[in-house]
């Protein structure tokens, strides 16, 4: 019973930390690509609230609570209200199996630093960022607009074709961690990161992850300039924040898949487990953010075409020549 | 090959957009810097003064009339040697769309534009500016320039006894 509760006590504790970590590092994150983005175009991007603009997220979210919440007419009430939280909702639930650190032993107890190690956590994840096409496809049909459901049926198809892709390249990874957990997957690259292993799988990931994540030069379910912002047309105040900080939870929750399974999790030399994990997170978000200001968008249909033609049989390949190898290796 | 150029033309923006991170940003920090406007600039609009110090303005109404968005008016009157002047000048920042035109149309180079840009107030009733914040004691563009040695009707000097000017023409002469 009080074994039980210690267990309860400590997860809680897990949960709180990550999600305050999280939330306020999903914060930062807009204003660090705003200022990099700024900074690629020669601006100096949001520098007037605080020293160098630090205050600016919390004025963000102050500005979009107090706008007016408003319901398109003839839109789908119930389901336009609830998309934005799926979308929030799934990118945080990702963060339950992502370990940042090896267990810590502590007055003679194992806390593994993860709030919960799922077997199949892989799975889970892939789980998850499934269901956070719904957010888009229900949001942006629930609008009663043409430009939400262009960009809802864009980010449909498009997060559904690169899925297999991204599947597809992480399936030597787990050949050669021999498991679907993310903390054995970390184990497995203590020697070299999976990214020297894989190389191709790693830029397979890369691409996949973009476009499953609507990241720029990938982010046609929100073109700007051909459909005004594609799914969340219509939404404001704070539904299009949460689709907003959805979005960013996002870029973190991809860093830190990133990070776990091409970049050896937190494997490192020196720094503490945690500084080295949280820094590769930073890395990858700003390898994303970096991407957004250096590439355009290419066509739907060049899109579509490359996920199908290109990526899927690359990964295919490159799944096939893994397994031969490994089978090689120990026969 | 087309593979390599794609690979090149994926790659190379990576390299500039990295290398434009590293730039200073162009960006002028407005209140903190202040940018020096071209001396034409047409920003606030001022009354100026012959060298002597008298006013320029005669009230001639040509400002008013040319002003596309009506924001100048005046009353006209007249000195006691004839020489008139306007005994209110009213212009309407509110409305002024700094076009410019009013000092293109005055012909004694009384009204002029200034680069002195920084003209917004919280109170709208602020822009409506007087005659007194309107008038300076200076001669703004051109130092040299007086209407009244050049022109005008007998109050400086007699008709035709100004620099550069005829007499009146008589019309009743047979030859010019």
């Amino acid at each position: 019973m009080n074994d039980l509760l210690i267990s309860l006590i400590l997860i809680l504790v897990k949960l709180g930390l990550i999600f305050g970590v999280v939330l306020s590092m999903a914060a930062y994150l807009v204003l660090a690509e705003r200022k990099i983005l700024g900074r690629m175009q020669m601006r100096y991007g949001p520098n007037r609230i605080g020293p160098g603009g630090m205050i600016q997220p919390l004025c963000d979210v102050i500005k979009l609570i107090t706008k007016e919440d408003f319901v398109p007419a003839r839109a789908d009430k119930w389901i336009f209200l609830f998309a934005p939280g799926l979308t929030a909702l799934t990118a945080l639930l990702s963060f339950a199996v992502v370990p940042f650190s090896p267990p810590l032993t502590l007055f003679g107890r194992e806390i593994p630093m993860v709030v919960c190690d799922l077997n199949i956590g892989l799975l889970y994840l892939f789980g998850l960022s499934s269901l956070a096409v719904y957010g888009v496809v229900l949001g942006g049909w629930a609008s009663n607009s043409k430009y939400s459901l262009l960009g809802a049926m864009r980010g449909l198809a498009q997060m559904l074709s690169y899925e297999l892709s991204l599947g597809l390249a992480l399936v030597p990874v787990v050949m050669t961690a021999k498991s679907f957990s993310l903390t054995e997957i970390v184990m497995a690259q203590s020697t070299w990161p999976n990214m020297l292993q894989h190389p191709l799988a790693f830029i397979i990931f890369m691409v996949s992850i973009t476009a499953e994540s609507k990241r720029t030069p990938f982010d046609m379910p929100e073109a700007e300039n051909e459909i005004v912002a594609g799914f969340h047309t219509e939404y404001s105040g704070m539904r299009f924040g949460l689709f907003f900080v959805g979005e960013y939870i996002n870029l973190i929750v991809i860093g830190a898949m990133t990070t776990v399974f091409f970049l050896g999790g937190w494997n490192g030399p020196f720094l503490p487990p945690v500084v080295w994990f949280v820094g590769k997170v930073l890395f990858v978000a700003f390898l994303f953010i970096w991407a957004r200001g250096s590439m355009p968008r290419p066509r739907y249909d060049q899109l579509l075409r490359f996920g199908w033609k290109v990526l899927i049989p690359l990964a295919l390949l490159n799944v096939v020549i893994t397994g031969a190898i490994r089978l090689a290796m120990n026969g | 090959m087309n593979l390599w150029r794609d690979i090149k033309g994926t790659l190379q923006p990576f390299w500039i957009t990295l290398g434009y991170l590293f730039k200073k940003p162009v960006t002028i920090q407005y209140p903190e810097e202040k940018r020096t406007p071209p001396p034409r600039y047409r920003a606030r609009i001022v009354l100026t003064r012959n060298p002597d110090g008298t006013e320029r303005c005669v009230a001639c109404q040509l400002c008013s009339a040319a002003c596309p968005v009506d924001c100048i008016s005046m009353q006209a009157a007249e000195d006691d040697d004839g020489r008139r002047y306007a005994s209110w000048f009213r212009i309407n920042f509110a409305r002024c769309i700094f076009c410019g035109l009013c000092a293109e149309a005055c012909p004694t180079m009384a009204i002029q534009t200034t680069p002195d840009y920084e003209i917004c107030n919280r109170d709208v009733l602020k822009l409506v500016q007087e005659k007194e914040d309107l008038l300076i004691d200076g001669c703004g563009k051109d130092t040299e320039y007086n209407y009244y040695e050049h022109s005008g009707i007998g109050v400086a000097n007699e008709r035709g006894g100004n620099e550069d000017e005829y007499g009146p023409v008589d019309p009743k002469a047979l030859v010019p």
